[in-house]
């Protein structure tokens, strides 16, 4: 053992984003003997988490209740979300966020020095927190500058975790490459978390950053965990229109309108309500996003967006709003704007269209965190409890970062005290992976397909075919060549052979799991002969809950197709309704 | 019809290179392109080797600091168009160690703003149960700007006492040691001066402000020094001349 004791951990975390700090901090907080890593391939203040905007909802006004939330989240998911798992949720969302504000993070507040809320889509009551429309930047911050107080809590910045290591049915660590030296240890460790965010990079037009490849999804995929409702795909309504920048729903919250090439407000014609001067709750502007993207759909069909270089657009108007609003509660989306679009939305308005966002689906986790495999936690985007159901409301996924990366953090403490420290071959591991990426990347007798040839066409599929709207047809397609695309990626070489910070070797891995999870997107989506929330079949226009008020759970089979299976939803308290908007 | 413009890019192996070099490459100059998307332009068609960071692109990660034709920006924040007809020098960040190519090893930054003790310290918590710790909008702005803080590190490119004196915590982590001095929920401006106040660099900082130029979230870590010297020297007067007091 000896040189590798270094490398062993009780809890090991991988991915150093709000859900990983969080979890980070419970397990330290759970118990300072524990030794708690957090692995990541970016050092963490440069995590996706960074880029959320908008808010994060928690029940804090006298007018509101944890029973309001839950029906915001359960009806704005069309049913699909395990209600054990909202009640949860909303229940320990307000001490999560007090426990963040006790922290340090700068919310924004009411001239008395309380927490300020706002509202946002889909929900009923305004009980949005936010810090200015950086909240995730600031809450990331808050947590990582946080982290840094708890000694017992060790990092491994720019290490890319490539295995997880399963040994006698259980998780007992990880194999990760050292970016800096190219470096490859076996890391051991009683319980991993994965909380790697979404996989939105499979998709070519999103708000997702460049590290948004969904590892840790793959990662728990090929161990043999399922992944939960992957045809959820959220669309953003509002992202830039080249560049994908998110410009957060908060713009509509404070009052922004959308807007059709004559200046409609088109939103009135897709039963969301009536188009009123100040923003009204569940109504319009503040409706769910799957039906704001849909609309936007609709309205291109019917003639009515504009037409751009880069496709259709419509325009979010906030200059009613005036500059001084703008400044103190908008003054990221004028930022964007200004820096990256070259207007001024104060004097102009905002071009606009459906981006890809986020990931309901994710790796099949129970309330606690834990996945099928023994040893195994995941929380945040990265994992489907399932808080979402088939759309997530704005503002809910930076609480669920806390309440859930929390709660796995407990959990997986609670399992390493339980456990007797793993004993795996360090460097067996080391030495056969080096050699499993060698053979795979390094050597260029096999052939010379470019990653950056098959990127492009995994995502030209994956919009055409698993978009907004999806037909047999369209999913037949691309999963054919999604097919074709990972026989090809068998003969990818690259370039950059050196061990230093080879981030073309890091990018063919990426892409390879990237490829797998577009694999299990498409036949999630295929076998759903319906349409709910996110999910919108043209041949399957209606609801089914007889046959599909369930998970599904996509199993790896290898080198083959994913195996899809099904599990019910909880239902508690809220019998499966109609979604009503604008009422 | 785009026409092309010239990136000379700065090279380093460090298993195969005794010394750095640089590397011309002739991208399509679209209006719509940031100096990052020329990078990945390069990394996609033309040299995949090309070692650099990034994520968001959207300003607020901090990974993709540059020196671009000698001034560090962020790149994913800087037009393509801007810098015709090129060509363009893009090198990596000044005053830090390169690992490849563009890729600068950051833990020293890492490392001094742990040293500053950046979070709420207190002497007693208040219980969860009892709420939020109220802090008016007033308080709130006393140090919302130095939480705009990035970590892009630009500022310590530009810091030319950080480029003389690596000890030097530099600006970022002062100005984010101040953050908390100034948060009124925070009672360690103590603890903190331990460090802050014991660095020769603070002394030699002649607020030239290069520092806050560059910052690209007008953090303004120059204001940040020069408010907390003038505050220490304050208060080493009052426990000079008034010991009795307890500042």
């Amino acid at each position: 053992m000896g040189q590798f004791e270094k490398y062993s951990h009780d809890v090991l975390i991988v991915g150093g984003g709000g859900a990983g700090l969080r979890a980070a901090i419970a397990v330290a907080e759970a118990d300072p003997n524990l030794n708690v890593a957090v692995i990541s391939k970016v050092y963490p203040m440069r995590s996706h988490t960074v880029a959320a905007e908008g808010g994060a909802a928690a029940v804090i006004k006298q007018d509101d209740s944890m029973d309001l939330h839950a029906y915001d989240t359960i009806s704005g998911g069309d049913w699909m979300c395990d209600q054990d798992a909202v009640e949860a949720f909303v229940r320990e969302a307000t001490e999560e966020m007090i426990q963040l504000e006790h922290w340090g993070c700068p919310w924004s507040r009411e001239d008395n020095g309380s927490i300020a809320v706002r509202p946002f889509g889909g929900m009923k009551i305004k009980r949005t927190w936010f810090a200015s429309d950086k909240t995730g930047f600031h809450m990331l911050h808050t947590l990582y500058q946080t982290s840094l107080k708890y000694d017992p809590i060790q990092r491994y910045d720019e290490w890319y975790v490539t295995q997880l290591i399963v040994e006698e049915g259980k998780c007992q660590g990880v194999i990760a490459i050292e970016l800096a030296t190219g470096d490859i240890q076996a890391i051991a460790a009683k319980s991993v978390i994965i909380t790697t965010g979404g996989c939105g990079k499979v998709f070519p037009f999103t708000t997702n950053a460049n590290i948004k490849t969904g590892d840790g999804m793959a990662l728990a995929y090929r161990a043999g965990v399922p992944l939960k409702d992957m045809e959820f795909i959220q669309y953003h309504p509002t992202g830039l229109p080249f560049s994908g920048i998110l410009i957060t729903e908060a713009a509509r919250a404070e009052g922004g309108h959308l807007v059709n090439k004559d200046g409609y407000r088109y939103l009135q014609d897709y039963d969301l309500g009536t188009p009123q001067p100040e923003p009204v709750l569940r109504s319009m502007e503040l409706g769910p996003r799957d039906r704001l993207s849909q609309a936007f759909i609709k309205e291109a069909e019917k003639g009515k967006a504009l037409e751009g270089e880069y496709g259709h657009y419509v325009n979010l108007d906030i200059r009613h709003l005036g500059e001084k609003k703008i400044n103190s509660k908008l003054p990221f989306v004028r930022e964007l704007c200004l820096k990256y679009e070259n207007i001024d939305p104060v004097k102009e308005m905002i071009p606009v269209r459906p981006v890809v966002h986020y990931m309901m689906g994710g790796i099949h986790t129970d309330i606690n965190g834990a996945t099928t495999l023994p040893g195994l936690y995941a929380a945040g985007e990265t994992a489907c409890v399932s808080i979402n159901g088939a759309n997530r409301l704005g503002s809910n996924s930076l609480t669920e970062l806390l309440v859930f990366g929390a709660r796995a953090g407990k959990s997986a403490a609670e399992n390493a005290k339980k456990q007797a420290a793993p004993k795996i071959d360090h460097l067996g591991y080391a030495v056969a992976e080096r050699k499993r990426l060698n053979d795979q990347y390094l050597d260029t007798k096999k052939g010379d397909e470019k990653l950056s040839v098959i990127r492009k066409e995994m995502h030209k599929t994956m919009e055409e075919g698993a978009g907004i709207y999806r037909t047999e047809d369209s999913l037949k397609k691309s999963q054919k060549v999604i097919t074709e695309l990972r026989e090809r990626f068998k003969k990818v070489s690259i370039e950059d052979h050196s061990l230093a910070f080879n981030t073309e070797l890091i990018a063919a891995i990426e892409l390879s799991n990237m490829l797998e999870i577009a694999d299990t997107i498409i036949h999630s989506a295929l076998n759903r002969k319906e349409s709910r929330g996110s999910h919108q079949r043209t041949d399957y226009k209606e609801r089914d809950d007889k046959k599909f008020l369930a998970h599904s759970l996509a199993y790896s089979t290898g080198e083959g197709s994913p195996k899809i299976d099904y599990l019910p939803v909880t239902i508690t308290k809220w019998p499966p309704g109609e979604r009503v908007y604008g009422k | 019809m785009t026409s092309n413009i010239t990136l000379e890019v700065f090279r380093y192996n460090p298993e195969n290179d005794d010394e750095p070099s640089f590397q011309s490459y002739a991208v399509p100059c679209n209006k719509d392109w940031v100096i990052l998307d020329a990078l990945n332009y390069i990394k996609d068609n033309l040299d995949g080797t090309l070692s650099f960071r990034w994520s968001c692109r959207m300003g607020v990660c901090g990974s993709c600091g540059m020196m671009i034709n000698g001034t560090p920006v962020l790149t994913c924040a800087k037009f393509l168009k801007d810098y015709l007809p090129g060509p363009i020098r893009i090198e990596p960040m000044e005053h830090f160690p390169v690992v490849k190519d563009l890729i600068i090893e950051m833990s020293d930054f890492v490392d001094k703003l742990k040293r500053v003790k950046p979070y709420i310290i207190r002497k007693e918590e208040q219980p969860l149960s009892e709420g939020e710790y109220l802090q008016t909008p007033a308080q709130l702005a006393a140090y919302k700007q130095y939480s705009m803080c990035i970590n892009c590190m630009l500022c310590y490119s530009a810091c030319p006492v950080y480029g003389l004196e690596p000890e030097f915590l530099g600006p970022a982590a002062i100005a984010l040691g101040q953050r908390y001095n100034l948060d009124s929920r925070d009672q360690g401006k103590k603890e903190r001066e331990d460090v802050i106040s014991q660095d020769d660099g603070i002394w030699q900082c002649t607020f030239v402000g290069e520092c806050s130029a560059v910052c690209p979230k007008d953090v303004d870590p120059a204001g940040a020094i020069q408010r907390y010297k003038v505050e220490s020297t304050t208060n080493w007067w009052k426990s000079v001349l008034m010991p009795w007091s307890d500042k």
